[in-house]
């Protein structure tokens, strides 16, 4: 088992705080403590509404603020302005046609979402799939956890003023969309993944292409991270803002990044490992003060061992077939359907009738990019789920703002959002 | 390639849905009475007896616990709780609707961060009696989640402080999307539709009185269009949703 790391004594002290002057402020927990009334000039609450077309609220969430002067005292979400009934869609379509969908909710790590909703149901099939596939899975799941918490990091800097950073993660975004196209043919809508195995195996030389981006991405991380870590500017506006206690996080239901940053090591690669997780070699970096800062370490650091897991699952890359031999599930090969009766009977069967789930239920959850990412499907025994239900992690992690922002600075706001990685595709689902 | 002779060999199977593969047989549920032990399962029966009514297993290891719904805060508070169970973050909190009348079941997946055990509890409500206890007290992660199941299926969780719609407007008056009985594209007309959209004043939504919102809650949100047929109004696209 490999070591968790403890980050944050090796990277916050002091002296990061450069020039002495602007060493962070003592860090408390924000439950309204913080927020002191002086009675001599609290004056008028005002209401400010942020959103749902606002920049800074990645997406279309609004953000009510009951104010006293710049300080935050009432804060209520509202969200549903992207409400597409996915989950009553899914039960009008059947498995394998359900993955589009799945994609359009996490737009920026659509390949997690594709291999989530595939192994759940496969878990429910009883199906396993080859060790190929098993491999290629892997790769799209790091690969797209790079590529979600690029944007994140761009994104979040561009909100507390750092303008280059931005163009940095998006040169290198740029790389993976580029691999994403190569794959699947899509940029974004990826659908990469059926029922039994993937659309397709990997191209030819795509391998190669993944290795050449792995080798110029860890001196970009590098380059970020000087900065950003050390920058006098982002330590101020990050350390000690939002922070969140462990036993609150894990009371609220934060996973992923924002739920590590507290100091909880959960992590659904190690706790639950699927597809031989637990054979890797990777480090779960965990935080100490459920803050901005450790939010963004942890992400940090995830990057980096999202890199070492490609590596070792490039190098086991086993040959073999991609889909798993069950001719129930996967389509005959397009020659054979264009060329013999039955064959073709086969592929008109499948892609009319369905593949059909046994009767039952199934429970099935990823390591996505920004927390627990859980997949529910409940079959009556036909080709169309009965219910299909996605546990989205931005929307359990949300749900917490108020409880991190009531008592911090209306500036703070647009910083504690940001470093919570939502999507709101996923969150009004 | 897949070797094509064997897609023919498989055609007459093709209604059985997938064969499941050795490694799942393997893991296949055994039958009732030779249940693999779940150590919380076995202390829920020892602790609250026949408040356990079901035990299942499902997709190899995932085991369901079927509690009454009237007693769900008891138990589900015992589990978060004790000691030795320890079940400190939830999941995860749904409902399924079976359609044709059959009971709404309400979903608790639950995780233990200290002992690495998951635990489904399950709770069945009759149409009739859509009402369960909030566990909005013992995890804050069920404000949101709850105020979802109340929006998509209408149950009432008693004891939320704030439940109001959260995905649909909070004055949406055609029922509960993710009931079986609710077609898919919602009950009102198109014409319907247009008509409440325009006849919504917007600074409702922009005013001080929203924020009061979480104080007025429990009471159930007035209809602003009083009046209108909710569910009897079949127009020219109205009620299309069986076709898919």
């Amino acid at each position: 088992m490999a070591l968790r790391k403890l980050i944050y004594n090796v990277t916050r002290s002091p002296e990061l705080s450069a020039g002495g002057a602007l060493v962070h402020a003592p860090i408390v927990p924000v439950e309204g403590e913080a927020y002191e009334v002086h009675e001599d000039i609290h004056g008028e609450h005002m209401l400010i509404n942020i959103g749902p077309q606002h920049p800074a609220t990645h997406g279309v969430l609004r953000l009510v603020l009951e104010l006293d002067g710049e300080t935050v005292i009432r804060c209520i979400p509202h969200i549903g302005y992207l409400h597409s009934s996915f989950e009553k869609l899914g039960e009008y379509r059947d498995w394998n046609q359900i993955v589009p969908l799945t994609d359009r909710m996490d737009y920026l790590a659509p390949l997690i979402y594709n291999c989530a909703y595939a192994m759940a149901v496969e878990k429910l099939m009883g199906i396993t799939v080859t060790e190929r596939c098993k491999v290629v899975r892997v790769i799209c799941m790091e690969l797209d956890r790079i590529f979600s918490h690029l944007l994140w990091l761009g994104t979040t800097a561009i909100d507390l003023g750092a303008f280059t950073v931005f163009l940095y993660t998006f040169q290198q975004r740029e790389k993976i969309y580029d691999l994403h196209e190569r794959f699947t043919g899509a940029r974004i809508t990826t659908s990469s993944t059926r029922i039994g195995g993937m659309m397709a195996d990997l191209p030819a030389g795509w391998i190669t292409q993944l290795e050449e981006f792995l080798d110029n991405f860890i001196p970009v991380v590098d380059e970020v991270e000087t900065l950003l870590t050390n920058n006098a500017i982002w330590v101020g506006r990050t350390q000690g803002v939002g922070s969140i206690s462990a036993e609150d996080a894990v009371n609220w239901g934060l996973s992923g990044p924002n739920l590590r940053a507290s100091g909880v090591s959960y992590d659904v690669r190690k706790d639950r490992p699927y597809y031989d997780y637990e054979t890797y070699d990777f480090d779960v970096p965990v935080g100490e003060h459920g803050d901005i800062y450790d939010r963004y370490l942890c992400r940090m650091e995830e990057m980096r061992q999202s890199v070492r897991i490609l590596r070792q699952a490039i190098d086991r890359l086993p040959g073999g077939p991609i889909n798993v031999d069950d001719p129930r599930v996967i389509l005959p090969p397009k020659t054979a359907a264009m060329n013999d009766m039955e064959s073709m009977i086969h592929h008109f069967k499948v892609v009319m009738e369905g593949v059909r789930a046994p009767v039952g239920e199934s429970w099935f959850s990823v390591e996505s990019s920004k927390g627990e990412l859980g997949m529910y499907v409940v079959s009556d025994g036909g080709a169309k789920p009965v219910r299909w239900r996605v546990r989205g992690p931005s929307f359990i992690n949300i749900a917490a703002i108020p409880h991190m922002i009531e008592g911090a600075l209306l500036s703070d706001v647009i910083a504690v959002n940001a470093s919570l990685d939502i999507v709101l595709g996923e969150i009004d689902r | 390639m897949t070797d094509p002779s064997s897609f023919k060999k498989g055609l007459e199977g093709l209604d059985q849905g997938p064969r499941p593969s050795e490694a799942a047989e393997d893991a296949l549920p055994p039958q009732a009475g030779e249940l693999p032990p779940h150590p919380s399962v076995d202390a829920l029966r020892a602790r609250f007896g026949d408040a356990v009514l079901r035990h299942e297993v499902v997709a190899g290891d995932e085991h369901i616990v079927y509690v009454p719904a009237e007693r769900v805060l008891e138990l589900l508070g015992w589990l978060k709780d004790d000691p030795a169970q320890r079940y400190d973050f939830l999941q995860d909190l749904t409902a399924v609707d079976y359609g044709g009348g059959r009971q709404i079941q309400v979903v608790y997946q639950l995780w233990s961060i200290p002992n690495k055990l998951n635990l489904r509890v399950k709770c069945e409500l009759p149409l009739s009696a859509l009402e369960i206890d909030s566990v909005y007290h013992l995890w804050r992660a069920s404000d949101w989640l709850e105020r979802e199941v109340f929006d998509m299926f209408g149950v009432v969780f008693r004891g939320h402080p704030d439940l109001r719609r959260i995905l649909m407007p909070y004055n949406y008056a055609e029922g509960h999307p993710l009931r079986k009985d609710f077609p898919l594209r919602g009950r009102f007309s198109r014409a319907e539709q247009t008509r409440r959209a325009l006849a919504q004043k917007t600074e409702d939504h922009y005013s001080p009185m929203e924020l009061e919102i979480a104080h007025v809650l429990g009471q159930p949100v007035p209809d602003p269009f009083p009046g209108a047929e909710a569910g009897a109004q079949q127009g020219q696209f109205g009620g299309m949703g069986g076709g898919g």
